[in-house]
């Protein structure tokens, strides 16, 4: 028990130092994880809305196969993306396998088809009405577009959140495809693994703080747009 | 909105989204392709292009050059003992080459090297290193460093085992009184040895007690300390952990527990964009007085964890 | 009303899904008329609604309007697509401000942003919701919603206005003002309207024009008061009189 106590304090220690250390570990998860999400929004609010928009019969089927990527394991992931970045990979002569890039192609893969499949959710609920609706009162395709997304930003806006706080708390893909190398590829959750398995808990705690108030901020960003969504839609 | 584009407009609303899906995604490739890398803030940004033109000029570079970089695969058992924390920055400091250090069981650091993810190795399996070395999948290999195994346990030792001179007689008693033995389960060195030592005390059924766990040696002293069992573990991350472990040294010495370390370089045969040359520079500096004398000054506390050069079976 | 030149007409325009579901030979609308579509729920009539505004794409046929044929060269041009809009059943609002929702079509337009704020202040007014301009569209009744929705929907003049059910979620106050605001509207601007309707009063009340659809067929068009007095087609009949369960 002192020895929890002990970690506790030392961990805000380094905390309220700004400890560079713990600060360029932060950073670098914050940068990984926001690069990941940045481009999974890229990519999954137009393919979503996309999805969305089509009757659901006809996209039964990529909806599946969306929905299996959701839940895909981060180990999985990392170890697919590991196949296929290592040297002995298809894609080996990029030299990707323990850079931060692959770390973020890895959460790409994760946080993707979880911004497509909530975008394509929130989308279907009044995505067709909306476009009809927009179409009949002139608006180009590209503006028709536009406003389909608009209307369903509170949705977007969660799927990315959801996104991002899938990719900031998992270990498993960055662990493989990182190699958690100091200063390089050393993000907050592998180190966490590896200064517990070290037993210096101060780093590990301090780590697990940030994590905790980051996700704080995002569930309560989250909790925000569901409250804001839930009642537009009651009043419309 | 300007009316003349509007006009020529002929896609679905539903094409043009997949439009921009497919564009975005082509952009992303590109990015990928051209190994950009958003995340890396790290001072050594230019590293991916750098390793790049290394591979390209590979064999004819023999100075380093700056934000040059090099990966290592090494054992956990190395990593977390703190011995490269010690000397790397004194190679980079010496050379400019940059060691990137990634820790994995031996099985798995093994397998890195010999898929090329890693420039050079330092493991401890000197049977496995020796055969893939006649492999041709590395070389160079040399004998670095030694330290030990030994046999922890609870101080209580419920299986009174302490001071035993034989492992095979103490991990064959551990199983006759059937106590908690945990063991790493990982193909690591020190898993592959535990396993050789169980081969020959000729106890083939390990039931309950015996706990595979799939973990690194820190984790598994940690798990071994906390349910009050029986492990084995190399002597260097065992003194780095021990004030944090509830667990005490009971058999050590025998030759069965002795533990060389061998650091080699990926062949460039095998993998033309391994960087052979900046390997090399690290077995060398490795291998020199400097190097050997840092290895053998390396302290925790009083205890020194690993002794230079090749060990007397 | 002057009636006028033809402003829309269809030839031989089908719609088939697993089966078919529309099929209209030839069909003509008037520049400044108001049309009534009835008939049983399954006729077709939302269908052809949703076919000559183009949200969907008819199985076989043509389409004229304003003399041109539409998908003349197998696309839909926007200035066509303009020249038209509907207003739904459900007010499908948009979630800002109930001036921005008015606004919508004059800004896709490019109109200049003085001129919409003029003529949304003026629609409001028509309206009767000009005290409503900054609120939430999120806040509004149902009745207010689809006077809003209305009101958005002329906001750009189109030639011709659809309305698919527009009042069949309404009160009988809002339903009033709803049909007081299309026949002005029709007045004012001389607006085709083409309406469909469950209601046969509400076609009978306003319609210039009343044409009875049926298993996907047009059985019998002619002015409200011939086809309420004294349809040709005994289905026509049964229907208007309310003999047929629908």
């Amino acid at each position: 028990m002192p020895r929890l106590i002990e970690g506790i304090i030392e961990a805000f220690t380094l905390i309220i130092t700004l400890d560079p250390n713990l600060m360029k570990i932060i950073m670098l998860s914050l940068q990984v994880s926001g690069a990941a999400v940045a481009l999974s929004m890229l990519c999954g609010v137009p393919l979503g809305a996309f999805l969305g928009l089509k009757p659901a019969v006809r996209t039964r089927f990529v909806s599946k196969i969306l929905y299996t990527l959701m839940g895909l394991p981060p180990v999985v992931a990392g170890l697919i993306i590991y196949l296929l970045i290592s040297r002995a990979g298809p894609l080996g002569v990029f030299g990707l396998l323990y850079t931060p890039t692959a770390m973020i192609i890895a959460q790409f893969t994760l946080a993707m088809p979880i911004i497509a499949g909530l975008t394509m959710v929130g989308i279907r609920s009044r995505g067709k009405e909306i476009q009809e609706t927009a179409r009949t009162l002139g608006a180009s395709r590209l503006l028709t577009a536009w406003t389909v997304i608009r209307e369903s930003r509170f949705a977007i806006f969660g799927a990315i959140v959801t996104g991002f706080g899938r990719v900031i708390a998992e270990v498993g893909a960055v662990m493989i495809v990182g190699g958690n190398i100091d200063g390089h590829t050393r993000v907050m959750t592998t180190a966490i693994v590896l200064e517990t398995s070290k037993g210096h808990y101060e780093l590990a705690i301090g780590l697990g703080v940030a994590l905790l108030v980051i996700s704080f901020v995002i569930n309560s960003l989250l909790y925000y747009l569901q409250g804001g969504v839930g009642s537009y839609d009651r009043r419309l | 909105m300007a009316k003349m584009q509007e006009k020529k407009e002929k896609k679905s609303l539903s094409g043009q989204l997949l439009g921009i899906a497919l564009i975005l995604m082509l952009v992303f490739s590109l990015l990928i392709g051209a190994g950009c890398s958003q995340g890396a803030v790290t001072p050594q940004n230019d590293d991916e292009a750098g390793e790049e033109a290394a591979a390209g000029a590979e064999g004819d570079e023999q100075v380093a050059e700056e934000g040059e970089f090099i990966i290592l695969s090494t054992t956990t058992s190395t990593y977390d003992s703190g011995l490269l924390d010690f000397m790397l920055p004194a190679f980079t400091e010496k050379y400019g080459i940059e060691v990137r250090v990634v820790s994995q069981g031996t099985g798995q650091a093994l397998e890195t090297g010999k898929r090329g993810d890693a420039d050079a190795l330092l493991v401890h399996d000197r049977a496995s290193e020796l055969q893939l070395v006649e492999e041709g999948y590395f070389t160079d290999r040399q004998d670095v460093m030694y330290n030990d195994f030994i046999i922890l346990g609870p101080a209580g030792d419920p299986a009174a085992i302490k001071g035993m001179e034989s492992a095979t007689e103490a991990f064959t008693k551990i199983a006759e009184e059937e106590e908690i033995f945990i063991s790493r389960g990982d193909d690591s060195g020190t898993n592959r040895r535990e396993l050789s030592i169980w081969d020959k005390t000729g106890v083939n059924e390990r039931g309950e007690w015996y706990k595979s766990v799939g973990q690194g040696m820190g984790d598994t002293l940690r798990m071994a300390g906390e349910l009050q069992g029986y492990t084995m573990s190399d002597r260097g991350t065992y003194l780095s952990l021990k004030d944090t472990l509830d667990l005490e040294i009971l058999v050590e010495g025998d030759p069965n527990l002795f533990n060389q370390y061998g650091i080699m370089a990926v062949s460039p045969e095998m993998h033309s964009h391994v960087k052979y040359e900046q390997a090399m520079k690290l077995i060398d500096f490795f291998m020199s007085p400097e190097g050997q004398d840092m290895i053998a000054s390396f302290k925790i506390g009083d205890d020194t964890l690993f002794f230079p050069g090749k060990g007397v079976e | 009303m002057t009636g006028g030149y033809e402003i829309l007409s269809v030839e031989k325009l089908t719609k088939k899904y697993e089966k078919e579901v529309l099929h209209v030979e030839k069909l003509s609308f008037e520049k400044g008329k108001i049309y009534g579509l009835i008939g049983p729920s399954g006729a077709g009539k939302s269908t052809f609604l949703r076919l000559i505004n183009f949200l969907e794409s008819p199985t076989t046929g043509r389409i004229f309007f304003r003399g041109k044929e539409v998908f003349g060269n197998g696309r839909l041009d926007l200035s066509t697509q303009r020249g038209m809009t509907m207003v739904f059943q459900k007010p499908v609002l948009f979630k800002t401000s109930v001036s921005e929702n008015v606004a919508y079509g004059l800004k896709a337009r490019g109109f200049p942003k003085e001129e919409i704020r003029e003529k949304v202040e003026l629609l409001l007014k028509k309206v009767g919701l000009e005290a409503f301009a900054g609120r939430h569209a999120g806040s509004l009744s149902g009745g207010e919603a689809q006077r809003i929705a209305l009101a958005r929907a002329v906001a750009f003049d189109p030639g011709v206005l659809l309305l698919d059910e527009p009042t069949a979620n309404l009160d009988p106050n809002n339903i009033e003002m709803f049909e007081d605001l299309i026949l002005n509207l029709n007045k004012e601007k001389e607006m085709t309207v083409i309406m469909v309707t469950h209601n046969i009063f509400q076609a009978k009340r306003i319609a210039h024009e009343v044409l009875f659809f049926y298993e996907g067929y047009l059985v019998e068009k002619g002015p409200a008061s011939q086809i309420f007095s004294s349809p040709e087609d005994p289905r026509t009949r049964a229907f208007v009189e309310g003999r047929m369960v629908y």
